[in-house]
């Protein structure tokens, strides 16, 4: 099994050595050099601080030396991360920071978009994501993916959540209730929506709406379920919902989160990870993080100093 | 200093008076340039909507007044003479010695008498004016093929039955008339029913065998003992066919003998006598004695004809069906042929092909083509599907029946061909639309559950882009339904009793020509013979036509809707 760690992903290395590696990694401990914004903006190398906690985790996404560039401007610089398998993680850092961005190549989602360049490594489960021989659309029926704002299909609540079953040719009708039911009681919709699994899903709120997307995320039992800031469209109660949502999934899934609210980060994630500039600043347990942060900046931002 | 001092407050306090006073004016006039817009606006709609109304009520107080029988006047003239007929339009002239007096237009019957069909009647021309309480109006089948004979004023004068008078006081013949009358229709409509379908049963029959014949006479040659056979054949089938065609001209000559023996003897105004054989009178209306509620009943039954049945007179008079069948059939042709290919080409464009100077020229083109005139369209369809499309499919698969064109000619499925092109812009365009207006998010959301881009459109983008796709189906069809002239080149024809769908096998025959609503108000209006006495029927036809697109916008108005409240979010 592939571990997290902090330093040059898998590939060959794997098992103790990496343990070993994550002390390697972090030598710049807390005594880093003063401004690493400065050194980012000024495009200087500089090593992600990444918490020896990590190191314990089994890895689900890998990601090495990751970069994206949209057309000539580049978004995410020489990223190095992974996510752990049954945990919660949170991207969190200011806009324009490159975390969506980064979410969304973990299921190739930026390959919808004209002139995107990558360059380096992710893999899924081991598997490579970025290989010249992976197919895309099986590649995201392994990844589930929760958007910024809901968006249920024009269709009825029982349909929107065996979608993608049927998009792969599944007739069986038992199976499928199955699924449905499944689906939405992993989501805590079911008391809400069964008796109505044949009228539109756009009649729901919009908090339900995103609970229904989340439902139909994990109805293909997803390897990682990607939430890109989940709640930032809805009112603080559908967020509770959601976020309890969230604790209940823990375990279940493993989840890679994109959001703006610190206190979100900090009530749902196990680990999170602090981005500036399209690169990834610091990533640890997410109490390390909040609390006793490595670097200034990490700690300016969380505290709410800039940012 | 101080002179600088004292300069300046002053050449501060210049400028500002200046240039408050602008402002005050120029917020008032931009206030007032405000006002002055809501007038446009609102005046520019009210303009299209006075347009509009106007155009819509001229045609349906025109159209709906058509059928209403008016009163029958007779005229004794001062010259001696006596006419008698229905008022059509009434006006005040000036004579040539300056009085100005009024003049009528009377519309008079009787046609093969008097070879006139109009006559303005002045008021100093007139010695005493009536409205007899027998006058009848009758209208009748064709007297001469394609004809326009208009209707017969006259009193009745007797009842025949086999030549002999059996009533000579109008009430009976009336009441005789009335017994009669039904009956004699039903048989007319028995004997044109046998000669259309039975006649024609057996013409086919012939036809067929000839068509074999010539088969064997493409492939073995005239003087081969194959040709020989199938000539023998073919002789037998053709006596068969006589001989059924025989019993059939029996039972028609039989209808019309007892036909011919019930007849009505009128008497015009100016004293001509005719008799005019039951079976020929389509309808008979005392218009002056038959009250509102006879008028009523008239005016519904002539409603009726004119939508259930042929022409008669060349057209100006009778029904209407061959045409509401034909732009129906077409509209409904051109809607299949237009929406799969508009919105596929569509799909291509927005969805598949990578966008670039290719395909901003490919939709500007797309946009041009929705100007370019019509009757270049059926120029078009003239030449590549009648012509040559057409002519390639007779070569090929009706060589028997050349030289007479099968497809090589103009047809209502080349009508509706040339009218789908004529209508893609607006699919495309409207497509398009439709297709930009689907949130990308939901594209995402699928793409996201590891959809190909084909489920994707299939199963997210086209479901919602339906109600936007159904606004250019709309619009195509109002668009199609009301063109007129690449139909007259390419299939559309004054007179086609024959229907594109009958009971004959193959029962759709999409090579016929057809009639067209839109072609014959332009026949009637400005073909006719007698174009002041079609005038009516161009507006009824009219209101008839708008009728039947408000029908088929409805009808896909309310698809449409029932469509968007599928997709319609309560939450945005």
């Amino acid at each position: 099994m592939l571990r997290c760690s902090g330093d040059p992903l898998p590939g060959a290395a794997a098992g103790a050595p990496a343990t070993a590696s994550v002390h390697e990694g972090m030598p710049s401990g807390t005594s880093s050099i003063g401004g690493v914004f400065e050194s980012v903006s000024r495009g200087a190398p500089f090593e992600t601080e990444t918490h020896e906690a990590l190191g314990g985790e089994e890895a689900v996404v890998g990601i090495e030396d990751f970069n994206l560039s949209y057309g000539d401007t580049q978004a995410l610089f020489g990223v190095d991360m992974c996510v752990p398998r049954g945990k919660v993680t949170a991207l969190i850092g200011p806009s324009g920071c490159g975390k969506s961005t980064l979410l969304r190549s973990v299921n190739r989602m930026n390959d919808l978009i004209d002139g995107v360049h990558t360059d380096g490594r992710m893999t899924l489960n081991g598997d490579s994501i970025y290989g010249r021989s992976v197919d895309v659309i099986e590649l995201r029926k392994r990844i589930g993916m929760v958007f910024q704002k809901p968006n249920p299909f024009p269709m009825s609540i029982y349909e929107n959540v065996v979608y993608s079953l049927r998009i792969d040719g599944v007739r069986d009708k038992q199976l499928l209730d199955e699924v449905c039911e499944e689906s939405l009681r992993g989501a805590g919709l079911w008391d809400e929506a069964k008796d109505r699994l044949q009228s539109n899903a756009l009649r729901m709120s919009g908090g339900q709406q995103q609970r229904l997307c989340i439902a139909r995320a994990i109805a293909a039992e997803p390897e990682v379920l990607l939430l890109d800031e989940p709640c930032s469209a809805l009112d603080p109660i559908a967020t509770g919902k959601v976020e309890d949502l969230i604790d209940e999934l823990r375990g279940h899934y493993s989840i890679l989160m994109v959001t703006h609210n610190m206190q979100q980060a900090s009530r749902t994630s196990d680990y999170t990870a602090f981005m500036y500039l399209g690169r990834l600043v610091e990533y640890g347990p997410t109490g390390d993080i909040f609390m006793q942060p490595r670097l200034r900046e990490t700690e300016d931002y969380v505290t709410g100093r800039f940012g | 200093m101080s002179l600088t001092l004292e300069q300046r407050p002053k050449r501060d306090a210049e400028p500002r008076r200046e240039s408050r006073r602008p402002r005050r004016r120029l917020r008032r006039a931009s206030s007032s340039s405000a006002d002055s817009m809501v007038w446009t606006t609102a005046g520019s709609l009210a303009l299209c909507l006075i347009a509009i109304v106007g155009l819509l009520a001229l045609c349906f107080v025109k159209g709906s007044a058509t059928f209403w029988q008016k009163p029958i006047v007779q005229l004794e003239l001062t010259s001696g003479s006596s006419v008698m007929g229905e008022v059509t339009r009434e006006e005040d002239f000036t004579a040539e010695d300056g009085t100005t007096m009024r003049r009528r237009l009377l519309r008079l019957g009787n046609y093969e008498l008097t070879g006139e069909h109009f006559r303005w009647v002045r008021d100093d021309e007139i010695d005493s004016e009536s409205e007899p309480e027998w006058a009848l109006v009758l209208e009748r089948r064709q007297v001469l093929e394609r004809s326009q004979t208009g209707p017969f004023f006259g009193f009745p004068q007797a009842f025949l039955i086999d030549g002999e008078a059996v009533a000579t006081e109008p009430g009976e013949i009336w009441k005789l008339f009335q017994e009669q009358h039904d009956a004699s229709t039903a048989r007319q409509r028995e004997r044109q029913s046998l000669e259309k379908h039975d006649v024609g049963a057996t013409n086919r029959m012939t036809e067929a065998a000839r068509l074999e014949l010539r088969t064997v006479e493409l492939e073995h040659g005239a003087e081969s003992t194959e040709w020989a056979a199938q000539e023998q054949e073919y002789r037998r089938i053709a006596r068969e066919a006589s001989v059924q065609y025989d019993a059939v001209r029996a039972h028609i000559d039989d209808l019309n003998e007892e036909n011919r023996r019930f007849e009505l003897a009128m008497r015009t105004a100016d004293g001509a006598e005719q008799r005019t054989p039951l079976a020929d009178i389509v309808r008979a209306v005392p218009a002056n004695r038959m009250g509102f509620t006879g008028g009523v009943a008239v005016y519904f039954s002539r409603w009726r004809e004119f939508l259930l049945d042929d022409p008669r007179e060349a057209n100006s008079a009778g029904g209407v069906f061959p045409a509401i069948f034909g732009t129906v059939a077409m509209t409904l042709i051109m809607t299949l042929l237009v929406v799969p290919f508009g919105v596929l080409a569509a799909l291509y464009m927005k969805e598949y092909a990578k966008q670039g100077f290719l395909i901003s020229a490919v939709r500007i083109a797309v946009n041009n083509l929705a100007g370019v005139p019509s009757i270049v369209f059926g120029v078009f369809g003239l030449g590549f599907f009648c012509y040559f499309l057409g002519v390639s499919v007779d070569e090929l698969f009706f060589g028997t029946q050349l030289p007479n064109p099968t497809f090589g000619k103009g047809g209502i499925l080349w009508a509706s061909l040339t009218l789908a092109l004529l209508t893609l812009p607006v699919v495309i365009v409207a497509t398009e639309e439709a297709l930009a207006a689907v949130p990308s998010s939901m594209r995402e959301g699928s793409y996201a559950c590891g959809a190909t881009r084909w489920q994707t459109i299939r199963r997210i983008v086209l479901p919602r882009a339906l109600p936007g796709i159904m606004t250019g189906v709309i619009l195509s069809i109002s668009r199609g339904a009301g063109e007129v002239a690449p139909l007259m080149l390419v299939g559309a024809v004054k007179l086609a009793p024959e229907l594109p769908v009958d009971g004959v096998f193959p029962f759709v025959h999409a090579q016929r020509s057809f009639m067209h609503l839109g072609f014959h108000i332009y026949d009637l209006g400005f073909q006719s013979q007698n174009s002041e006495a079609a005038k009516p029927m161009v507006f009824t036809t009219t209101l008839l036509l708008i009728g039947i697109i408000v029908l088929l916008n409805v009808v896909a108005i309310r698809v449409r809707s029932r469509l968007r409240a599928r997709f319609s979010s309560v939450h945005v």
